[in-house]
Formats: structure tokens, sequence, C-alpha cells
């Protein structure tokens, strides 16, 4: 278990749309392929990726399909044919002139599991072309390096690789209002509607994930760390990059978490700055003032400032009455989540479109490049978790191992054995449950609160304690053994003598 | 960690209160400090202050104040628990704040004051913890990766022998005294009527004064606080498991918070005509039966318990060897004609 040898299987499916095949194929359609990627970890892990390729042609239902007007009507009348099992990919290429895809875009990735390709003139570029695919649809070699960051050496991992949330069984999720200012401003958001009608969809998607619980909370007087500096030229208060990192801390003390859960927590902050205070502005590195108005840590959460309208006349009563847009607010929020888990579009090539995820906050493919990452971040975990177990148990020979620990352990082993064996039979569902039981059986008996270790003695401790007690009474025993040797000795001389 | 308890040591709970206050003034959060005090000062019957711990003479601070959150006091302050919150081999009951939840990318400071010996440290004056045993209790934390980098600080006499036995990469170690030497208190307060600091813990506790949450001031600079000649004793420290250089060692690594953080220059594009979920009122989760107390500890199946059979095991093979050879060299010496004496 110690090393982690596994095998990633995507099946992918490439369906040559009429007009689109290549003159190269070296046998006729349909027939199977398989790619293998090596992405070496260290010295005794190594993972490959190993992509099934089944090349086929559209059946008749795909071609009425593909024969829609935009790639985004393709892209749903496709997806009730496709195969909808975790992991997999289908991809359809369709002709070089093909007007489905827009000008200068070569591919089109949807919001389920299917991508539309621009075939490429010969089988060697269409395939150049797959590889791109499945580098941004399933794990790259750089994401499943840093899912197993704990077992890269330092110096090869790039320095962002470790800031995505690891992967746990649960996540807690806190919204929290910031109103410093509640006579000037009286604040109202509708956080349970706005939960309901946003948040939940997401949730709901990543709940094959983990579970999440969300809870919300508003917080008076908690003002930001930082005095923000007040700029002519804007008539605004602006709060520049290098001010950010101590803005939480003073916060932070305020914000409170469930005292039952020990689930990691997700704080998302939104911050209704003070009437002379106002309007206040985020500056990034550059001095621009960045368009969401917000930042967030990674791990941590999120922080959004939420600036009030000056009221139309200097008289108005105090306080303002101010009715959060949550929409606006959640939009931030629920792409700063998506960042913290990782899942960014920033590297994609190009030439690549990629379907917005709309109200499901995220494609299904990002589901799966969540679920890949994940499940090797387990497996890795649990191998490393139940060999410090055993070497711990080696060297301290007399912890008792109750029953129940035992078990558990007999129950990660297999767990993460039956993990590695469905990813190399291509299911991903499977393999991340088992994973995740493998987990949580190899934290439970690692972290058994029997298992802890007191008795440490110092040889000089042992010789201490011993001594006093074993000396007197050995004294009488060594000199009657002395005795008898003596004795012994004599008599065998005595025979002879007698003669 | 203060270790001891009792009135003349006043000075460890001022030491480590005032390490507590320096730490949270630099922006560590209650729920990222896990304090063990004996905390029988500041209401302790012989204090003339009361609800007080003053760490300058003058009374100048009072470093108890009215928002100290300790989170092992008294009798928790044990050698199991210190180890339980580093291991993390906790029983599920325990709440939060007394948890030690890092993960692979926190950065630990371990405070512990008391008195101390060539490779041991006293705790409450009843039991002791060995340099070995916190060795492999930083390896079990390393082993879980619950650390990134963690600094390990101790006042006590002899206070270099704690430190000797690590061997997990990225810890630095400062101790206030090297083996053979003693930890000197500060001065004492004719008002309260004992010491009220520790020499080591004094100059650190100035020298953290200076520094704010943007400070650049590095570990090297913290190498050279308290030199011999107004400590008395020469502090040390080890940077050898540690993998970055002392120099680029911001001492707000470990003293205060400063968090990496990034703008959010993407946003998702929300349909806002989306009907929300309707919660779903559960009425199957209403309940139909009157709730009953639950029992519980069944009293009464453990008042008439009978007491278990322990398993009966022979004698081990070192009792049995030790006890064959009395009785050999016995009769061998006196002869075998004295067994019917003895039966």
């Amino acid at each position: 278990v110690a090393s982690v040898q596994v095998q990633l299987v995507v099946p992918m499916a490439v369906v040559f749309g009429p007009g689109s095949v290549p003159g190269d194929l070296p046998r006729p359609l349909p027939f199977r392929d398989v790619q293998e990627m090596e992405i070496s970890v260290n010295l005794r892990s190594s993972v490959t990726a190993r992509y099934e390729m089944l090349y086929r042609s559209t059946t008749g239902q795909e071609e009425a399909a593909l024969a829609a007007a935009t790639a985004r009507e393709a892209d749903a009348a496709l997806h009730p044919l496709q195969d909808t099992t975790l992991g997999s990919l289908t991809t359809y290429v369709v002709p070089e002139t093909s007007s489905l895809l827009p000008q200068g875009i070569n591919v089109y990735v949807g919001k389920h599991r299917s991508a539309l390709v621009r075939a490429g003139g010969s089988l060697a570029a269409l395939q150049a072309r797959l590889r791109e695919v499945t580098q941004v649809m399933s794990f790259t070699a750089s994401s499943i390096a840093a899912a197993l960051s704990d077992r890269v050496p330092d110096g090869q991992l790039s320095p962002d690789a470790r800031r995505y949330l690891k992967s746990s069984l649960g996540y807690e999720i806190t919204f929290s209002l910031l109103n410093p200012d509640p006579k000037s401003h009286t604040v109202d958001w509708d956080i349970e509607g706005a939960v309901n009608r946003y948040v939940k969809p997401v949730l709901d998607k990543l709940s094959l994930v983990a579970n999440f619980s969300v809870d919300s909370q508003i917080l008076y007087y908690a003002v930001l760390g930082v005095t923000p500096r007040y700029d002519k030229e804007s008539s605004s208060f602006l709060l520049s990059a290098h001010s950010l990192p101590h803005v939480i801390n003073p916060v932070e003390a305020r914000l409170g978490s469930s005292a039952a859960s020990l689930y990691p927590v997700l704080n998302f902050l939104l911050y209704v700055p003070e009437r002379s205070h106002s309007p206040l502005y985020i500056q990034d590195k550059d001095g621009a003032p960045v368009s969401t108005n917000a930042f967030h840590s990674p791990r941590w959460g999120g922080i959004m400032v939420y600036n009030v309208e000056a009221p139309a006349s200097p008289q108005a009563s105090l306080p303002l009455h101010v009715d959060v847009d949550m929409a606006r607010v959640m939009e931030v929020f629920l792409a700063q989540l998506r960042l913290l888990f990782g899942l960014s579009r920033e590297e994609v090539p190009p030439e690549f479109l990629l379907e917005s995820p709309g109200n499901e906050g995220l494609a299904d493919w990002e589901l799966d490049h969540l679920l890949w990452a994940h499940t090797v971040e387990n497996i890795a975990t649990v191998s490393t978790t139940l060999t410090s177990l055993a070497q711990l148990l080696d060297k301290i020979g007399n912890i008792v191992i109750k029953d129940d620990v035992a078990s558990e352990v007999y129950r990660a082993v297999a767990s993460v054995q039956s993990a590695v064996t469905e990813l190399s039979l291509g299911h991903l569902h499977a393999a991340f449950q088992a994973s995740k039981e493998a987990v949580t059986s190899s934290e439970r008996a690692f972290f058994d609160p029997s298992l802890l270790h007191l008795l440490y003695f110092p040889d000089d401790q042992k010789f201490a304690i011993y001594i006093p007690l074993f000396l007197p009474m050995a004294v009488p025993i060594l000199l009657s053994l002395v005795k008898i040797v003596r004795e012994t000795r004599q008599r065998k001389k005595e025979p002879t003598k007698m003669d | 960690v203060c270790t001891s308890r009792f009135w003349f040591n006043y000075r460890h709970v001022a030491n480590t209160l005032s390490v507590y206050r320096s730490v949270k003034r630099l922006g560590i959060p209650d729920s990222h400090i896990v304090l063990m005090l004996a905390d029988d000062m500041a209401c302790n019957p012989r204090n003339p202050k009361p609800a007080t711990v003053f760490s300058h003479k003058n009374m100048e601070l009072n470093v108890y104040g009215d928002d100290v959150e300790v989170d092992y006091r008294s009798y928790e302050v044990t050698v199991e628990n210190f180890l339980r919150v580093l291991t993390g081999r906790i029983p599920p009951s325990t709440p939060r704040s007394k948890r030690l939840l890092s993960d692979d990318r926190s950065n630990i400071l371990i405070y512990m004051t008391g008195h101390g010996g060539n490779g041991f440290l006293k705790f409450q004056d009843s039991e002791e913890i060995t340099n070995v045993e916190l060795a492999d209790a930083f390896e079990q934390m390393w082993q879980k990766r619950r650390y990134n980098e963690l600094l390990f600080i101790i006042d006590t006499c002899q206070g270099a022998s704690m430190y000797e036995r690590f061997y997990s990469p990225n810890i630095m170690a400062l101790a206030s005294s090297q083996v053979g030497e003693d930890s000197l208190s500060h001065q004492p307060d004719l008002g309260i009527g004992v010491h009220l600091m520790d020499r080591y813990t004094f100059y650190v506790l100035e020298f953290l004064e200076e520094i704010h949450p943007a400070s650049q001031t590095n570990m090297n600079d913290l190498f050279q606080v308290c030199p011999k000649s107004l400590c008395v004793s020469t502090p040390g420290h080890r940077t050898d498991l540690f993998q970055r250089d002392p120099q680029n060692v911001l001492i707000t690594d470990f003293f205060g918070s400063v968090r990496k953080v990034e703008i959010t220059t993407e946003t998702l594009s929300l349909d806002r005509d989306v009907a929300g979920f309707e919660p779903k009122f559960p009425e199957e989760e209403l309940a139909t039966e009157p709730l009953k107390y639950a029992e519980q500890l069944p009293v009464a199946q453990i008042i008439h318990q009978k007491p278990k059979q322990k398993d009966w095991h022979p004698p081990g093979g070192f009792i049995l060897g030790l006890w064959a050879l009395i009785i050999m060299v016995f009769f061998k010496t006196y002869g075998i004609k004295h067994m019917k004496h003895v039966f």
C-alpha cells in the first residue's frame, strides 16, 4: 500500500459526423484504440492515464442532432444520446468547413460530457486536438500532481499547487453580512431565498463530491482591520492589494463556526462599508479597481464589498434602507466557490469555446475533474495513513490494538484496493465512493484515541527501577551458584583421590 | 502551554499569557489558539490583586484581562491531553475549541514553559514528558501532515535538551538555556510577592512589542534576543531540520497570521428568473409520539453487573525462569533432604 500505482482509465468515444472522416484511418470504422500517458510522481508512486478510445461514425439520430444551427443546440440535442457515466467523454467530429463552430474556434466544450471538434485533415492532427480536449475535460498531469502534493518533492511543484481545498467528506459554508455602520444603513438581505434559488442547485450538483451544510449570520459593528485610502481623482476610497491579507484576521475572531462539525469551513463575507468610507473599491496590483470588488483566500473563503449608492438628497433620513441584490452577490460568491475548489477556466487554449454552465454552477466534466483529483488524493492519503500507522505499531510494540481499530484497517485496505481496481476499469463513480469509504475507515483507525503511546522508559530509568529490587536478591543467588560450582569441582577431584 | 501550578510559579503563567497576548495582537484569533494553563493565579487566595496576572513590576500590564480563552485549564493540563492535542487522537466528544484543526498548510507555534530538566519537562508537579515522546508526537504530526512548519519555543531550565531528539522535517526550535544551565527569572514584585516573569520570555516579549502584522523582521533577529549578559543562561536554537533559511523566515509567519489572497476576477452568470426550490416541510418528521427521555447511562445494568472474569494467563517466561533459578539454587545449596521441612 505504501507505493501508489494507479491507472486512470478514461472511456472515450470519438464519433465522426458525415464528411469529417480523415483519409488516413488505419482500420475501417468502428475500431478501438488505446493511448497511454505516464504521470510519474516520485520514485515509488506513479500514475498512468489510459484513454480507451472507440472510433465510430454517427447514428442517424446523432446526424440529425449535428444538423442543428448552433453548437449549443447541437449539444442539447446530443445530450440524451450520450454515454452519461461519470468520467466518460464523447467527442463529435465535424467537418473542417462546418459552420456549427464559430470562426476561429476549433473545439466547443458543452455543459455535459461532450465536445464538438473540428476535423483537422489528418488523423494525427485530430488526435492532437483530442489530446487537448482530454487535458481540459478530464485531468492534466499537473492537476494529478497537485492532488498528490504530499508525495511530490517540493521542488517539482508549482507554487500554487497546494492552494485548493483538500478532499473532505463535508464542507460547511457560512454566509456572513458585515454591517459596521448600522446607524447609517439598515441592510436587508434575503439570504434564504438566495440560497434556495442560486446556491442549492450548485450544491446539489456537488453533493456527489461531499456533504454541504449552509448557514448564515449578520454581524454588526464588525470593521475591516485596514483603513482605506481616499483617492481624490475618483472620489472614492481604495483598498490596495497589499493591504488585503490583513483584512481577514480581525473579522475572523468574530465569525464563529459550528462547535459540532469538524468539516472545513468556507466563509463568504459581504461587507457594506460605512457611510464615511463609501464608496469603497478594491485595487489590484496595477492600481485598477477590480470589477467584482471581491477577493478570496485559498482554503478560507471570500469577501465582497457591496457599495451602497449615496442617497439622492443629502438630507435623507438615516438609517438608509438597503436591499441587497442577491443575484449579483451570488454570482461572485459562487464563482469564488468554484475557484476555491480549483475549477478555473483560465488556462484553456484560445481556440476552445466553453459553454457556460448556467445556474448549475459547474459543467458535468468539471465535476468529473474534481472527482478524478479527489479520488487520487484519497487513495494517496489512505496509503500514507496506513503506512504510517503500520510503522507506528512496529516501532512501539506494546500498543494494544482494539478489535474495532483492526476491522477499520481491514476495511480501509479492502476499500482502497477496490478503488484502484474500479479506476483501472474506468468506473469513476464507484472508485470515488470506495475511496471515500477508505478515507473514513483509515482516519478512524489512525486517530483512534486508544492508540496513544505514553510508555517511553529511557534506559537509565529502567536501571534505576530494577537494580534496587534485584541486586539484593541476586547476591545470595550468585554466591550460592559459586558454592555449587566449587563443590562440583571438588567432588570430581575426590574419586581420583580416593583411589 | 504552562506546565506548572501553585502560587510560586506565577511567572510561568505570566510568561504564557504574555505570549498569548502578543500572538493575539498580531492577528491570530482564539479559534486558532490552544491555551493550556493551570489557571490558578488570578483567583488564588494569595493574590493581592484578584482577577489579574501582571507581567511587569509596577503592575503595568494585566495580561489576564477579560478576554482570555483558556482551552485546557487546571487538572486538564496533562501530558496525555497535550499529546492528544498534538497528534489528534482525541475522543470524538471533544469540542472544536479543544482540538488542533491544522492541515498541511498550517504553521504552528508551540510555546512551553515550566520546570524542566535534562531531557524532560515536568507537568503540574505530578508527571513528566520526555524529549523522546515529544519528538515522536511531532513525527506523528508530520506523518499525517498536520503542519507545514513548526516553531518550538521552550523556556525552562536545560531547555535545549527538549529539542535534541527532534527528527521530523520543518521544525525550528528555540530554548532559553543549554543543558546544564538554569533559566533564571527576571525580577520579583514586592507588592505581589513572587517573581513575575522569566528573563528569556521577558526579552522575547520586548522584541515582539516592535513587531506589527506587516513587519519584515526575520528569525535571525529572534535568535539574537537575550544574550548571555542579559539572560545569564545561553539561549540555543536548532534549525538543521528546517528547509528554509532562517534569514528568509518572517516572524509573522509564526507569530502573526498573514493570509494569501487572490483577487476574484471571474464571475458566474446566473439566470435571475429562476424559481427557487421551495423548502419542503418534511411532515413525516413531525413527532407523532411523545418524545421520551433517553437513558444516558444504564444505571441498573451497571449496579447489578458482575465483575468481569479476567482471563487467567500463565506467568511469563521471566518470572518462571527466576523462580526456577531460585528454587534450584536453594535445593542444591541446602540439600534435597530439607524438602520435607518445606512441605
